[in-house]
């Protein structure tokens, strides 16, 4: 009962905490510190707006990647393969959701960030030709590279959690529909997906939670570079970043408030983020309980 | 399971306090340029003398934060605190060791200390305005090199940094283009390029990207076997990186007129003079409440100064010169006291 009141409080407790420690800079900047892209340190002029378009940029990408994929995966692990081979798979997507994010990172820097520079971005920007999205140099290091090795880490959790809800479709369903004279596709698409659908936006929510406030790897291969560009190429940051690198040396109290306040929007942006995905699933839950 | 708790704890107090009986550690942290001879000397000096030091290179700003909130037992910073900062917090600051920080370079068919470069032209490139290799202003210096149809990728320090206070402080004084847009920091709004969190992070990015330069303290250089490049002086010379050209810098300064021993050594004249050069300041309370800690502590400090000269230069740093170190300990004799107001070195 008692760790039921606990909870809630802690995140009204860590509200009020990041609240009060910024206020010097929601004072000094008010609501200009969302939509400004300023961030000099010299100056003292701060803005939120480069980190959390990194934040939301290098998440979008990873979720466009990963959660169709993961749907293919968790599909071929249900419907396609013998359930031995399924397992296989499975527990060898469940062990990459396991490696820690450090690792992510540093595989990122020494081994990914130069494949993408010498085949991946010259390529892209052979076949981008114009397009401002693959413009610049090669490095490597970037806002896509930072994409990809988000959808890498978040594709285990969005499989694992898929297939499990696919594998609860009850056998009756599908053994009627293939009776029918179903394809494999069809029952996939019609029965598996459908019946399946509210864990799999779950499951998409999920790795999106852990997209947005994914650190380590990120700070390893996003560049680091408080600018907003169209091109994917060039450095980025996101919020998890920022507070990465400058966290230990941010002296000045209006830097390191403005800091605080970074880490405020990524709480309210990852509650607002659970709050959706639970609306979501009691709607969902709603719609199919009267239908299938 | 109470009780196995309770044991569990009695055994890691009683480590915890045999461990403290057995040596003294005393606790640093700060600047990340000086890390590398200050893990050396620490090494040596607990197999001397058994006591621990242990320093935590988090950076010259988180130094200053940890010993403001006397977590530590000194702070470390690359740049200097000003007379009237230190007075306001009874705070001490003295150099410990000096030495260079170096633009560094990769290009593939370039190597080291080929390339030349002036301050105008390392002051455009880090402001963006050149955004190629073979820009015919980095051509003009380098008539006899290959230069790739290459861009540059600046490399800077993602993290707030010393290194980075003593890199913008010389772009600063060299180009006013530079002191209107960006200014000095330990953290500055860079107007092009990545970052990498800490000297490795830069070393790192630097070895990775075709066409990067960055900026690192010179110890990482020679350790990373990076590219580094020849920077034209005040006196109108190309000086390589070296202990040499760093000791010639440090030479100009006027140690003895710098109050709290403020004192910048970027841009320094003298025709053998690395341009830019920096020294590593220590910073402890003037009133120390633990004597015996702070006499442990300015007794290592001291034997760095005497004995730790050979671990510096052969990591690349300038240890402090001895006419120096005596204006140091002068100082310390004068400014340092326990609570009773005794003097904590004689």
């Amino acid at each position: 009962m008692g760790s039921a009141f606990v909870l809630p409080l802690l995140i009204l407790g860590l509200f009020v905490a990041l609240t009060g420690l910024s206020l010097p800079s929601i004072k000094r900047f008010g609501l200009h510190f969302i939509v400004s892209p300023a961030w000099n340190p010299v100056k003292h002029d701060f803005g939120a707006l480069s980190s959390i378009y990194g934040t939301l940029v290098s998440t979008f990408i990873a979720m466009i990647l990963a959660v169709p994929l993961s749907l293919a995966i968790a599909l071929f692990q249900v419907e396609l393969v013998p359930p031995v081979i399924g397992r296989v798979v499975g527990s060898a997507i469940e062990l990459l959701a396991a490696i820690p994010s450090i690792i992510y990172g540093m595989w990122g820097l020494f081994v990914f960030a130069p494949f993408m520079a010498d085949h991946v971005q010259p390529f892209l920007a052979r076949i981008g030709g114009n397009l401002p999205l693959f413009k610049g140099p090669p490095m490597g290091i970037g806002m896509l590279t930072a994409g990809l090795i988000l959808a890498l880490m978040i594709l285990p959790f969005i499989t694992s959690v898929t297939s499990d809800v696919f594998r609860m479709v009850p056998a009756h369903l599908k053994e009627s529909a293939y009776g029918m004279g179903s394809t494999t596709f069809e029952v996939a698409r019609k029965i598996t997906l459908r019946y399946g659908i509210d864990g799999v936006v779950g499951a998409g929510f999920l790795g999106l939670g852990r997209a947005l406030g994914e650190t380590m790897a990120v700070t390893f291969v996003i560049g680091n570079s408080h600018r907003i560009s169209a091109s994917l190429f060039t450095g980025a940051n996101s919020i998890a970043s920022t507070l990465a690198n400058e966290f230990t040396e941010a002296s000045d109290p209006l830097y390191l408030s403005s800091l605080v306040e970074l880490g405020l929007i990524l709480l309210i942006l990852t509650v607002m983020v659970q709050i959706l995905s639970q609306l979501w699933l009691r709607r969902m839950r709603r719609k199919t309980g009267k239908g299938m | 399971m109470k009780k196995f708790l309770l044991t569990l704890f009695l055994i890691a107090f009683m480590l915890v306090m045999a461990h403290a009986g057995y040596s003294m550690t005393l606790n640093g942290a700060g600047a990340t340029f000086p890390y590398p001879v200050y893990a050396q000397w620490a090494y040596k000096y607990e197999k001397l003398r058994g006591v621990k030091l242990n320093y935590q290179s988090i950076g010259s700003g988180g130094g200053i934060a940890q010993i403001k909130a006397k977590t530590v037992d000194f702070g470390a910073s690359d740049a200097p605190m000003r007379a009237e900062e230190l007075k306001k917090y009874n705070l001490f600051q003295f150099p410990m060791i000096m030495g260079g920080v170096v633009p560094v370079i990769h290009i593939k068919g370039v190597s080291n200390e080929q390339m030349k470069l002036c301050a105008k032209v390392l002051a455009n490139i880090f402001l963006g305005k050149i955004r190629k290799w073979n820009d015919p202003a980095i051509r003009k210096l380098n008539p006899g090199l290959a230069l790739p149809d290459r861009e540059i990728t600046v490399v800077h320090r993602a993290d707030g940094s010393g290194t980075t206070w003593i890199f913008t402080n010389y772009l600063d004084k060299i180009s006013k283009e530079w002191h209107k847009k960006v200014g000095t920091g330990k953290a500055v709004s860079w107007p092009t390029g990545v970052g990498g969190k800490g000297n490795e992070g830069v070393s790192a990015y630097v070895q990775k990207v075709n066409g990067a330069i960055g900026y690192v303290e010179f110890a990482y250089a020679l350790q990373n076997g990076l590219t580094t490049v020849r920077l034209e002086n005040r006196a109108g010379r190309f000086v390589a990186p070296t202990i040499r050209s760093f000791q010639s810098a440090a030479a100009h300064a006027d140690w003895a007129h710098a109050p709290g021993f403020y004192m910048v050594l970027t841009d320094q004249p003298g025709p053998e003079s690395w341009p830019i050069t920096g020294a590593s300041f220590i910073l402890i309370y003037r009133v120390q409440t633990r004597p015996n800690r702070a006499r442990a502590m300015l007794t290592f400090f001291d034997w760095a100064y005497r004995h730790g000269a050979g671990i510096a230069k052969k990591l690349g740093y300038v240890p402090m010169p001895e006419k120096i170190v005596k204006l140091v300990e002068e100082a310390w004799k004068e400014n340092l006291k326990d609570t009773q107001g005794n003097p904590l070195w004689k």
